[in-house]
């Protein structure tokens, strides 16, 4: 079978505060620029259809399933993905995920910090029912949820303090 | 998928407890002990390490940065076997929990194959800690007693004046100090100890305790590693398009159109389908769709699971193979007071985790290198060499994390290997190539735990005594055809489809348990906790329908038929008391009991449920409490039970794997439906102290809250579930 080279387009896009150019089709998905152009992989492919959450990351701070975000699509929108949270509240995440050792195969939970980190920023002292709301879109097939919400609460009381 | 050349291995998931204490006595039992590790060939070296790392076994290397790195035969899917195995390491090790690191072991079955397994390198069967816990303790009390011997002839002292404590290895009487780092060099040029001493258990510093995690920092920032994350410069991404229906073929295919797709640079056929080759993912997938496929259905599977199920059905009205049999079961029910029959039904189950199938590959000229989360690497290993004609020796195999597996990446084909090494071949090896499965490839690929029937009756006497037993299981066997046949089917019964039946605690006089293996054309495999996660179900719903009809309380009646049963009653009890049972609940509420032993280990949990607006069942709490012997991580164990009923309830509620005329109709989470966080009930876990050998805790959380919910159902309905899910119900 022959084998052909193509070009692609190129389009840039803000990451992680750093302007990167990507060479892809504009109707690629925003996680595929990412994972397999940026080689930022801590953002995960988990169903293609904004069905887990496993892809979760912020457009100028809102949480988006970036496996449905066509890349032409984002724009000058800031994007931040797991490798470059900052800040009181994605601190607070991540060290209360760490304490509370919430991860098993860890596959999905970059996506949970994401949608957790962005439940914070807006609902700083979050309820349960506030907590559901948020994170129901982000699968966990391991079942960390116990872990989840307890470290979500956990880090609501660390970060205002 | 051609079947790999194997020896014939042991059961991975039909553990004995005869067969578990033969492998602890083969890894030496008692304080003293024969040194016998793998000592002969010594771990790894790592790239950049001066040949001044200390690796005194197979199993640990003590760099000289003072970092101790353990090699893991068993690999990391979620459920901690990394923390596990450096818990047991650096506990005889004395090592300070921050120096510990763990790396995977290279597919090599004379130095790390599972004890339980035999000749074979794997995870499975909630073995990892069982196999390990002699082992193990042996490999870090050896390195220990080598580091002291070194830091004696270097101090000039008595090594029985030496302490060693959390990293440091000191003489109080000299005041002199070194690290394992300091000591590493000089410790490798010793002689291993022909004995080593193991720690009395009531000086553990890590075992019992808890110690974080050794991968959550790596994910949970992004930088942990798993085959998906993984490239090669150079490397394109390969998505099979595969047959509509389980057998089917490619009778021809036109791939004009895929290569038309900017980015698609190979289109191959391989045994499982026909092969799109990308710079990118997004570009193999849209080549994928662009293509034309032809396919021979001719030795398809056509049957949908509506019609499984009605055969099955009718399988389950007559005797099968017997798998157990306990005086007369048919005369005893046939003489009964009350006789009780029901039918249960099981649909195929995907294990949908959450990391979709994936393999890289890279083909060099006669040598090959593969990443992958490999659960059996001895499978992998001759599937991949098997494939590309290369010797053993020509492959290298590098275990990634895996994002779950829940037992889909323990295939006996090793199917997901073989198609990716397929690939390669047919490529000549002109680049690497990462196989990626979608989430459409994933629920879609069969694999599935078997559908199953289970028709059971039994009798009641007068006093309300159950007098006969009778349970027929009618699924499609796991081990037939695979390498691990001859150990696993005996006397035409296939263990995993029977098992948490057929060794039923209750004293019941009379019992039987016979099974139908019908054969179909959807590959199956096991699902965690393999039988138990219908038996588990059916025994234990049937049991709490006969002491509703006894008038007898569902916990004291288990009570009294599990007498001679201590660990059964021990978790019972426990479970019992943490959940208040018999003590009154907010109206509406109702609790439901079930206990269950699998792979060793030993669970009990009450399920405290309402009903939902819609009739459904809402899980509120559950109390669990297991015995697993010793204790190495409580926090882990806590974690899979946690995590294990909340797997379990998913599957229970809602999760099905359904066919029509032979094609799956479901295809990604929308549509086969696991647990979401709202759905997930309260867990408290509770450990029974004990000194038992460790066994599991990934599976035997599982099997038992669909049944603990079913029997609470009952109260607040007074209906029984009969096919699972539970969402049948409201459909």
């Amino acid at each position: 079978m022959a084998t052909r080279a193509k070009a692609s387009r190129k389009l840039t896009l803000s990451v992680n505060g750093v302007s990167r150019a990507v060479e892809v089709e504009a109707d690629t998905p925003l996680l595929w620029a990412l994972r397999d152009d940026l080689k930022l992989t801590g953002t995960k492919y988990g169903c293609g259809v904004a069905q887990c959450g496993a892809c979760t990351v912020h457009l100028d701070g809102q949480p988006v399933r970036s496996c449905v975000t066509p890349v032409s699509a984002v724009g000058g929108r800031r994007v931040t993905t797991i490798e470059g949270i900052s800040g009181k509240v994605a601190e607070a995440v991540q060290s209360a995920w760490r304490r509370l050792d919430v991860v098993q195969c860890g596959y999905c939970q970059s996506g949970q910090m994401m949608t957790a980190i962005a439940l914070l920023a807006e609902i700083p002292k979050p309820t349960d029912a506030d907590i559901d709301a948020a994170m129901t879109g982000n699968i966990c097939r391991c079942a960390t949820y116990v872990r989840i919400r307890a470290a979500i609460h956990d880090a609501s009381k660390t970060f205002g303090a | 998928m051609e079947k790999p050349d194997l020896p014939p291995l042991t059961s991975p998931f039909v553990l004995t407890r005869r067969r578990l204490l033969q492998a602890g006595a083969a890894s030496g039992l008692g304080l003293v002990i024969g040194f016998h590790l793998p000592g002969a060939t010594r771990s790894p070296a790592k790239k950049g390490d001066k040949a001044a790392a200390f690796a005194p076994n197979a199993f640990l290397r003590i760099a000289p940065d003072n970092t101790v790195t353990i090699i893991a035969k068993h690999f990391e899917m979620g459920q901690g076997t990394y923390t596990g195995l450096a818990t047991i390491l650096a506990e005889e090790l004395d090592a300070d929990w921050s120096q510990m690191r763990a790396e995977s072991a290279p597919a090599d079955a004379t130095r790390y194959n599972n004890l339980l397994f035999g000749q074979a390198q794997g995870t499975g069967g909630s073995t990892a800690m069982a196999n390990s816990w002699d082992q193990h303790r042996e490999a870090g009390a050896t390195a220990r007693a080598m580091l002291v011997a070194a830091a004696a002839n270097d101090w000039e002292v008595e090594a029985g004046e030496i302490a060693v404590r959390k990293g440091v290895v000191s003489h109080a009487g000299t005041n002199r100090r070194a690290t394992f780092g300091e000591l590493a060099s000089k410790a490798a040029a010793l002689p291993a100890p022909k004995e080593v001493k193991l720690k009395d258990p009531k000086d553990f510093q890590l075992v019992g305790k808890r110690v974080p995690r050794l991968d959550s920092a790596s994910k949970t920032d992004g930088s942990a590693v798993f085959t998906m994350d993984f490239s090669l410069p150079g490397m394109l991404t390969a998505v099979i398009a595969r047959p509509p229906r389980f057998g089917g073929k490619v009778k021809s295919f036109d791939a004009s159109a895929a290569l038309r797709v900017r980015g698609v640079a190979e289109v191959v056929q391989v045994p499982s389908g026909v092969a799109v080759l990308a710079r990118d993912f997004w570009a193999a997938r849209k080549g994928r769709e662009a293509l034309k496929i032809e396919w021979d259905e001719s030795g398809a599977e056509k049957r949908g699971t509506e019609e499984l199920f009605a055969e099955y059905r009718k399988l389950a009205e007559r005797p099968g193979t017997i798998a157990r049999r306990d005086g007369d079961a048919a005369a005893a029910i046939g003489g009964a007071a009350k006789i009780f029959e029901a039918v249960y039904e099981f649909p195929y189950l995907a294990h949908a985790p959450m990391e979709p199938l994936d393999c890289v590959v890279k083909l060099g000229a006669g040598e090959c290198d593969l990443w992958s989360g490999c659960q059996f690497p001895t499978i992998d290993h001759a599937v991949a060499a098997k494939t590309l004609g290369l010797p053993q020796e020509k492959v290298r195999i590098h275990t990634l994390f895996a994002g779950g597996s829940f037992g889909r990446r323990a295939t006996p084909t090793g199917d997901v290997t073989g198609e990716a090494a397929s690939i390669a071949k047919a490529i000549r090896g002109r680049h690497p190539v990462k196989l990626v499965w979608t989430r459409e490839d994933d629920i879609r690929g069969g694999q599935y735990r078997p559908l199953y029937v289970h028709k059971l009756r039994a009798g009641l006497d007068s006093s309300g005594r159950i007098v006969g037993w009778e349970q027929r299981i009618v699924g499609q066997s796991i081990a037939q055809g695979s390498p691990f046949e001859a150990m696993m089917v005996k006397d035409g019964v296939d263990g995993t489809s029977v098992e948490g039946a057929s060794n039923l605690p209750y004293a019941i006089p009379n019992l039987t348990v016979d099974l139908h293996t019908p054969k179909v054309g959807v590959p199956i495999l096991w699902w965690r906790s393999v039988g138990s996660t219908h038996t588990g179900f059916s025994t234990e719903t049937f049991l709490d329908e006969l002491a509703h009809a006894a008038r007898r309380d569902p916990l004291q009646m288990r009570r009294d038929l599990l007498k001679n049963h201590p660990r059964h009653l021990g978790v019972l009890n426990l479970a019992a008391e943490k959940a208040g049972w018999g003590k009154p609940l907010p109206k509406g509420r109702a609790r439901g009991i079930a206990v269950h032993e699998s792979f060793n280990s030993f669970v009990a949990q009450v399920a405290e449920v309402s009903l939902g607006g819609n009739g459904f069942p809402k899980v509120e709490r559950v109390v669990c409490a297991v015995d697993c012997g010793v204790a190495i991580n409580p926090d882990v164990i806590r974690a899979q039970m946690e995590g294990g009923i909340g797997y379990g309830l998913g599957a229970a509620l809602f999760s099905e794997i359904t066919l029509v005329e032979g094609r799956v109709q479901q295809s990604n989470f929308d549509d086969y439906r696991g647990l979401r966080i709202e759905e997930m009930p309260a867990v408290e876990v509770h450990i029974v102290p004990s000194e038992e050998k460790p066994s599991g805790v990934g599976e035997p959380g599982v099997p038992l809250i669909g049944p603990a919910v079913a029997n609470a159902l009952f109260h607040l309905t007074g209906k029984r579930v009969r096919r699972l899910p539970f969402s049948r119900m409201t459909a």
